[in-house]
């Protein structure tokens, strides 16, 4: 239900996004999943698309993503995300067509749909959400987890010696020539999300010309695993994730 | 090449590159697939032919792990989607598959089977079989199984499994082999255009403002709601009985029926010629549908024939299905080559007589 414009004559300065659906979300506080979504959503308004939009939810916290996403989604299995994208916008090609794949599906998992998805350079945006962690299943390393971070499968932090190093896939898949837009963005703070939205907006944009894959990372939080408050999460996620996962354009398109 | 007039045509071909013609006639919209032997032709075949065929889409993919996700994706896109492979392809396969009938998403998948287990040989077989009918992935599911006996049905079956697949809403299962695969034989191919294709109104083809969003989904936490998803399943597996198809020769008057499919059926009518040369009364059954499975049948010759010889390529999997539809009231023998090796029609004939003798030393 749409909110009345005006409330004891008080002005309406905010509201949900027409495709975000009214059902409450199943993420914990402070997880970055709600404001992507919200944003994503409020770009899918505000071009008009939701017609034209199919999104690939596959497993991960973000797996019920079709729960609030007012659009045709399909689930995909664990790490196929992109194929699944793929076969999508092969038959639909006019079509908008989006992944949302947390670190685990995309990086550890999924490694191999992702890098050759990009590399075919098939139209198509993939939100790759990075918190370090793997929530769902409750806290076990990532492929992205940072050294010496403590999870329930690296209880005395994450050694090179035998985990090896975090891997920087969005660095890696920028180097493909199949990559139209690279991206590293944040939703830890409200410039972060001003920053984030516009990346979402000219990816979609992007996506139009049929020049390759487009790619976001969203370095985000888990405050649940990372058993921290939400705001102590977004401290730590500034001093300990940004100085390795750094913010920015990696690859953007030649003028 | 694409047949335009609407004329069906006949020409000499291997199985493999039959069958992708036949996709082609049958409507395919999009194909994903990966290189294995024996089947190779397929998608070599269908990227040769591509350009008579712009509207086709036609990917190799990555693995076939991701070939069988791509194929959820344009399934759930609406499109009317195949996939090959050979045995060690289709285990790769299965977990998608499982997601697939979950989901209720229509596909054909082509297995081109060789001999296993592991990397195994590239000869044909039928080691798969269990694979095939009894689910193969995990949770309780089945694919509509056909298995093909010749180059010509390698064609015709194209068209039965894409029909069944969407008539259900369920993966279909071409189950052949490499000899099949790699054999030439004349066929008649089926005008192009003359499999209709109904609406999927259920894909993810972009919601428009006139209908809830579609969701191809096989996940429900509510273990009430996961339960009536296998309820509904079980009752669409219950309906499918009808499809059964089956082949019988010569065992209307047979005191010992044979029991074979796709190959192994060719061979043993083979044996069956030779052994009613010698006098004996044999005849054959051969399932063609391997699910649902031609149980019904079998109970009914069971009324007649005296003892069941099950022939396969492989250590004895199909016969576990006769023997629970016989349920002990005839004695269901095996006989079956495995590891790529193929049976001859007198090596079967010798088994037949040496039952044979002891059925005349029992006492009328």
């Amino acid at each position: 239900m749409e909110p009345a414009a005006n409330i004891d004559g008080m002005e309406l300065v905010y509201k949900r996004p027409r495709t975000l659906t009214d059902t409450p979300m199943h993420y914990c506080p402070g997880c970055g999943h709600g404001v992507v979504h919200k944003i994503l959503m409020e770009v899918i308004d505000e071009l008009s698309i939701q017609e034209e939009t199919i999104g690939v939810a596959p497993v991960g916290c973000s797996v019920f993503a079709y729960d609030y996403m007012d659009i045709d989604m399909q689930e995909a299995a664990h790490g196929r995300a992109t194929a699944v994208a793929t076969g999508i916008k092969r038959i639909l090609p006019a079509k908008y067509v989006f992944t949302y794949q947390g670190d685990g599906d995309l990086a550890a998992i999924g490694t191999g749909e992702t890098i050759h998805t990009v590399n075919r350079g098939e139209n198509i945006l993939i939100v790759f959400i990075n918190n370090g962690i793997y929530g769902m299943t409750g806290g076990q390393m990532a492929p992205t987890s940072l050294l010496g971070m403590k999870t329930t499968t690296t209880p005395f932090g994450r050694e090179v010696s035998t985990m090896g190093n975090p891997i920087k896939i969005t660095e890696l898949v920028a180097q493909l020539p199949g990559a139209y837009y690279v991206t590293r963005q944040a939703v830890y703070s409200t410039a972060a999300v001003r920053k984030l939205k516009k990346s979402i907006e000219v990816s979609f944009k992007y996506q139009k010309l049929n020049k390759g894959t487009c790619f976001i990372e969203v370095v985000s939080s888990c405050p649940s695993n990372w058993k921290k408050t939400p705001v102590e999460a977004n401290e730590w996620l500034e001093k300990n994730m940004l100085p390795f996962y750094p913010l920015g354009d990696i690859r953007v398109p030649k003028s | 090449m694409a047949d335009e007039k609407g004329t069906s045509e006949i020409r000499l071909m291997k199985g493999n590159e039959a069958l992708a013609e036949a996709a082609f006639r049958a409507g395919m919209q999009a194909y994903f697939g990966y290189p294995i032997t024996p089947q190779s032709e397929v998608l070599e075949y269908l990227t040769a032919e591509a350009p008579k065929h712009p509207d086709v889409v036609i990917l190799q993919a990555e693995s076939e792990l991701a070939a069988i996700n791509m194929v959820y994706g344009a399934s759930g896109a609406s499109a009317r989607v195949m996939i090959s492979s050979s045995s060690p392809g289709i285990s790769l396969m299965q977990e998608c598959l499982s997601y697939m009938a979950s989901a209720q998403l229509p596909a054909l998948v082509v297995n081109v089977q060789r001999g296993g287990p592991g990397l195994g040989t590239i000869q044909p077989s039928q080691g798969d079989y269990f694979q095939a009918v009894k689910g193969g992935g995990h949770g309780d599911y089945h694919l509509i199984v056909l298995a093909p006996a010749s180059v010509q049905e390698m064609v015709d079956f194209v068209f039965d499994a894409f029909r069944l697949s969407e008539k259900y809403r369920n993966p279909a299962l071409i189950l052949a082999d490499g000899a099949l695969g790699q054999m030439m034989e004349k066929v008649t191919l089926p005008p192009a255009g003359s499999l209709p294709k109904t609406e999927a109104l259920w894909a993810t083809t972009g919601k428009p403002r006139t209908r809830e969003r579609n969701i191809i989904t096989s996940l429900f936490i509510q273990p009430e709601r996961m339960e009536q998803l296998n309820l509904t399943l079980q009752a669409k597996y219950s309906q499918m009985k009808k499809e059964v198809r089956w082949e019988e020769i010569r065992a209307e008057d047979a005191d010992i029926v044979l029991v074979a499919f796709g190959l192994t059926s060719r061979i043993c009518e083979k044996t069956v010629d030779l052994g009613r040369q010698k006098g004996l009364k044999i005849g054959l059954m051969r399932p063609i549908t391997l699910y649902p499975f031609p149980t019904d049948a079998l109970v009914k010759l069971a009324k007649s024939a005296q003892v069941f010889l099950t022939v396969e390529m492989n250590a004895g999997q199909m016969v576990e299905d006769v023997r629970l539809a016989i349920e002990g009231k005839r004695p269901v023998e095996f006989y079956g080559r495995m590891g790529g090796m193929i049976p001859s029609p007198e090596e079967v004939l010798v088994r037949v007589e040496s039952i044979a003798e002891t059925l005349s030393k029992v006492p009328a």
